[in-house]
């Protein structure tokens, strides 16, 4: 298990490859489809997404004392930003994003160019993913968006993810999708 | 609270956090055939932790509880109308608990409401028996696995499938490629062949309600379910599309008729934290039994 700590610099994010095993330390940033093409369309991020990890995840968060609790924190399907993702890279210089499924080729090229990497977390695992939240720091654009939409700011500790998606041009979904159609080809 | 909307409760509370055990063996079995240190292997520990933590914690197993959808059977007389109210209550509690995610938005604004209840929310089927019990089941399915649904109009040219079983298999095998690992397998297949597009889907899904270890009546049929398991496994697309051996859990098959211009075939693609369980209510709306 590889350990990713915050500042995820370029050096780090590169040094990583498809197949690594990796547990994340520090700030993650939820955006899924709504903050995705508010971004496309213009808007300007409510944080400084410089060298931060986006985390395609609507998580179910309830309110506690004077913050917030995760009660439940796994990925969504990522492949629905793939319109979006590679100008998103390129424009904040977002070193990462996690996710579940995979992106297209729009979106690795962006990381090969940008120095980023695709971080694949078990779908579905939205309890172990929960324990590995520390803190909720902060909440933007609940309103506008609704508590699954909104960018929630969290501080993690060992979140575990798969390197599927490498800032060399590697893709273990390019693989597998090969793959597999062989295999149907070679039965049908 | 009435005795109905706390069972409903409770229902919504077992079936967000707690898989059943068929399928937990289902998985465990998806588990043992994946190559040990593989990154399918990783998965299913990840996800067969999950399942522990989510019991034990009463916690949603998936933050994406999906779409409610209720099936109840009881006999003639139940009101109908009293029972959406005490399961719209009982979503809105569970919504407020965390047992289940706000996750309603209205398709024009976008805006949610935060309460899982609106048009089509919560989705409650209802018939009828000449059986005095009254029985609710839940399924709560997720949008990642709904969004890789697929139904196909035969005969389809592109797949080479003409309107027979040997058409069926190609189309759930497509199905099967396509999906990859985007609907978070391994996963377990609803199919229904003929209805029209409507109830051809609903059907679909309504097949996701039969037990894991159930057998289809018809031979046939039985044959294409398990051979269908079979082959899809032989894609090694794997738990979560890492590559691997359990690409599907299992597929069932309905059937419906059809017009003689159509010949549809609906493909409900159900994740791996297939969330479906199911009460017998008492005549004072108790839960006296669990179905799954």
């Amino acid at each position: 298990m590889i350990t990713l700590e915050a500042p995820y610099t370029e050096d780090k994010i590169r040094a990583l490859k498809v197949g690594d095993m990796v547990a994340i330390s520090g700030t993650l940033y939820t955006g899924r489809d709504a903050f995705h093409k508010y971004l496309h369309d213009g808007g300007k991020p409510p944080v400084d997404l410089t060298d931060q990890i986006l985390y395609h995840c609507g998580p179910v968060v309830v309110p506690e004392g004077d913050g917030w609790r995760v009660k439940a924190a796994g990925p969504t399907t990522s492949i629905r930003e793939e319109p979006y993702q590679g100008d998103i890279l390129r424009r904040f210089a977002v070193r990462g994003v996690i996710g579940k499924g995979g992106m297209g080729e729009k979106t690795l090229k962006a990381l090969q160019e940008v120095g980023a990497v695709y971080m694949h977390a078990v779908g579905g695992a939205a309890q172990v993913l929960a324990r590995c939240v520390t803190r909720v720091k902060n909440v933007y654009m609940l309103e506008e968006l609704g508590s699954p939409e909104a960018v929630w700011e969290l501080e993690v500790a060992e979140f575990p993810v798969v390197i599927t998606m490498d800032s060399h041009g590697g893709s273990l979904h390019r693989e597998v999708l090969s793959r597999s159609r062989q295999a149907l080809d070679a039965i049908l | 609270m009435s005795a109905l909307q706390e069972s409903l409760l409770e229902l919504i509370r077992r079936t967000s956090a707690e898989l059943p055990a068929d399928v937990v063996a289902a998985l465990d079995r998806g588990r043992a055939a994946e190559a040990e240190g593989s990154a399918g292997a990783y998965a299913m520990g990840v996800i067969r932790d999950n399942i522990a933590l989510a019991r034990t914690a009463s916690a949603p197993l998936c933050q994406d509880t999906g779409s409610v959808l209720f099936y109840v059977h009881a006999p003639v007389g139940l009101d109908t109308i009293a029972f959406r109210e005490a399961a719209e209550a009982a979503v809105r509690l569970a919504t407020e608990k965390g047992w289940l995610r706000q996750n309603s938005v209205d398709s024009l604004t976008g805006a949610n409401a935060g309460t899982n209840v609106g048009p089509g929310h919560p989705t409650i089927h209802v018939e009828p028996w000449r059986d005095e019990s009254v029985e609710v089941r839940l399924m709560l399915k997720g949008g990642g696995c709904e969004n890789v649904g697929a139904q196909y109009a035969l005969p389809d040219t592109a797949l080479g499938a003409g309107r027979d079983l040997a058409g069926v298999r190609k189309c759930v095998l497509d199905a099967v490629l396509t999906a990859q690992g985007k609907g978070c397998g391994p996963g377990i297949l609803g199919v229904c062949i003929g209805g029209d597009r409507a109830t051809g889907y609903a059907h679909s899904k309504e097949q996701l309600l039969r037990s894991m270890d159930d057998r289809n009546p018809d031979p046939e049929l039985d044959r294409l379910e398990h051979g269908l398991v079979e082959e899809a496994n032989t894609l090694g697309i794997g738990p979560m599309g890492f590559g691997g051996q359990t690409t599907l859990l299992g597929v069932k098959i309905g059937v419906l008729n059809r017009l003689p211009a159509s010949y549809f075939v609906s493909v409900s693609y159900m994740c791996w934290a297939h969330r479906r369980q199911g009460v017998v209510l008492d005549g004072a709306h108790a839960i006296t039994r669990w179905l799954y």
